[in-house]
């Protein structure tokens, strides 16, 4: 009994009422625990100021010149007036036309690599490959563009050729966010397919890409904020700095033409043009910055609705 | 026909270099409950999961011997894998419903087997009723068919993964420790609709709880390291086990 009594935790002697109290070691790792919440806080509130005061400051410059004619109008004396909208739709047709090719084959691929592909030194190599080529700077994509679509195979500077070049950027990264959707879905799921006789292309269309499409879609439309704000992939490959079209035709530009890009036009008229009017080149970022939200926005509505109806 | 479901000759088995499966002969009698039995790794999963072949998505795995369900051997050329897959389903120790509805898991299977076309809702609505009902579920679950499977409680969830398999009309139920993620209440129910199925299914059940396979199962099979010990009655297995090494296990002294 006594030796119970010593060895106890709970020793009789201490008065109840000083039980629990606060030690010098607690303090301190009060202290430590509130700096840590305050400096996550800090960098969190560091990320989204600056955003929140590029946007304002653009929009708040760029405010005399918004108007939907700014968009609709050619650029004109020496793209010192008017509007944007050669490079407006450039920008779309190349963004459009090279997700229209890097989408599909990225997620298939995607696909193909999650779902069929076993782990040997075929696919490491592969996986490697996606992983490396997603860290390539786009001047060297640009580059690459140059020799393989403009000059070998005889693109010319183009939409085309340019769209292709962002097409080759933004596919690694499409298929690495991709194949990180799928591999999201749990393994139980596929078990459950594969035994009551589900081929991998039932449980794939039926199960893995209903549960991973959010994912997928979130990947590609990341790779459109790129391929809209890239310069240097489309100015050796096809955009140039002015070519004027029919106002308002969303059909001015042909596969094989030159065009003008946001990207381009605001890079020119910043830094080549002399005395533009300061608001032209805040107008058209705030209207680059727009598209991509705009896609943005669409792509969540999208997003929403698959996850909403149970089968597609 | 052969009053066995399953029957192995000289089963050897490997992932990669290792040898999971030696020389297993074994003879599963149609129509009752086989409980598997052993210690972790010692391959009752790996035996289990070799009776549908769906071990050969689990990566880099080689066979030899033979293994026969219902007469016929698996490995022959012109086995169709969707086609044994429907015969022989399995049930996993964790619940692994689809995140669909409670109506499209029990008809999962036949969608996947017919045609877009084939399979009219009356008889589909037909199906999901009997076959909830022969897994004690339809009173529960009639009037939230349309309910996401993964929202039911576990034991609800495991009960709907046996009723899974029920419309593909299978001759055997796989099930790899299909109790082990559930509570007491639930065990006694999962293993009171195994014992209401015997007879209809040929049933092998892969269980870590010895309790379980004296209750519920007619044969037992002791497996270590890749290798039978011993197939007998389960009765007999319990009672008067013939290898010692059943003895030692059985007893507790590892596992």
């Amino acid at each position: 009994m006594s030796t119970s009594a010593t060895t106890s935790p709970n020793p009789v002697t201490l008065d109840p009422q000083t039980r629990f109290r606060e030690t010098a070691l607690v303090r301190r790792k009060k202290f430590t625990e509130k700096l840590a919440r305050l400096t996550f806080l800090t960098m969190t509130l560091l990320m989204i100021f600056p955003l929140l005061l590029i946007v304002s400051y653009l929009i708040y410059k760029a405010a005399p010149i918004l108007s939907i004619n700014f968009i609709l109008d050619n650029p004109v004396r020496g793209m010192r007036a008017g509007g944007i909208w050669p490079a407006f739709l450039g920008t779309l047709y190349l963004v459009g036309i090279s997700l229209l090719v890097s989408a599909p084959i990225g997620v298939l691929a995607a696909v193909y690599l999650n779902e069929y592909a076993r782990e040997n030194w075929f696919t490491r190599i592969i996986n490697l490959a996606v992983v490396n080529l997603a860290g390539v700077p786009s001047i060297v994509h640009a580059l690459f563009g140059l020799g393989a679509f403009v000059l070998f195979a005889g693109m010319g500077r183009s939409i085309l050729a340019a769209s292709l070049t962002l097409a080759i950027m933004t596919l690694p990264v499409i298929i690495a966010s991709t194949k990180e959707a799928l591999g999201a879905v749990p393994t139980a799921f596929r078990e459950a397919c594969w035994n009551v006789g589900a081929t991998r292309w039932q449980t794939i269309r039926r199960i893995v890409l209903p549960n991973s499409i959010s994912g997928i879609l979130t990947g590609i439309i990341l790779q459109v904020s790129r391929a809209a704000g890239e310069t240097a992939p489309i100015m050796f490959t096809g955009a140039v700095f002015f070519k004027a079209i029919e106002k308002g035709d969303i059909f001015a530009y042909g596969l094989f033409d030159q065009s003008m890009a946001l990207s381009m036009h605001l890079f020119t008229i910043s830094t080549q043009v002399p005395n533009v009017p300061e608001a032209l080149p805040y107008g058209t970022a705030v209207v680059l910055l727009g598209t991509v939200l705009l896609v943005n926005a669409l792509a969540i509505v999208l997003r929403v609705y698959l996850r909403s109806r149970k089968k597609w | 026909m052969s009053t066995y479901s399953i029957q192995t000759e000289r089963l050897n088995l490997w992932y990669g270099d290792f040898q999971a499966l030696i020389n297993v002969s074994v003879d599963v009698v149609d129509g009752i409950i086989t409980s598997l039995i052993g210690p972790s790794g010692c391959g009752k999963t790996t035996l289990l999961r070799s009776f549908n072949r769906v071990n050969e998505r689990y990566g880099n795995v080689t066979t030899t011997g033979e293994i026969k369900v219902l007469g016929k051997n698996i490995y022959d050329p012109d086995v169709s894998l969707p086609e044994l897959r429907k015969s022989v389903g399995m049930v996993f120790q964790r619940p692994n419903p689809l995140p669909i509805s409670v109506y499209e898991n029990v008809v999962f299977g036949l969608r996947v087997h017919s045609s877009r076309t084939s399979l009219k809702k009356s008889e589909s609505d037909e199906i999901v009723e009997k076959s909830l009902r022969e897994v004690f579920l339809w009173d529960d679950l009639k009037d939230k068919l349309k309910v996401r499977a993964t929202t039911l409680q576990l034991e609800q969830q495991q009960k709907l993964c046996i009723a899974r398999l029920l419309p593909l009309k299978p001759q055997v139920i796989l099930m790899d420790e299909p109790c082990s993620a559930l509570d007491a209440e639930a065990t006694r129910a999962v293993e009171e609709l195994m014992v209401s199925l015997v007879g209809r299914y040929t049933i092998l059940i892969v269980t870590h709880n010895m309790a379980q396979a004296r209750r519920v199962s007619k044969e037992c099979i002791f497996m270590l390291l890749g290798e039978i010990m011993e197939h007998s009655r389960t009765k007999d297995l319990f009672i008067t086990p013939q290898n010692p090494k059943t003895a030692e296990y059985i007893e507790g002294r590892y596992g």
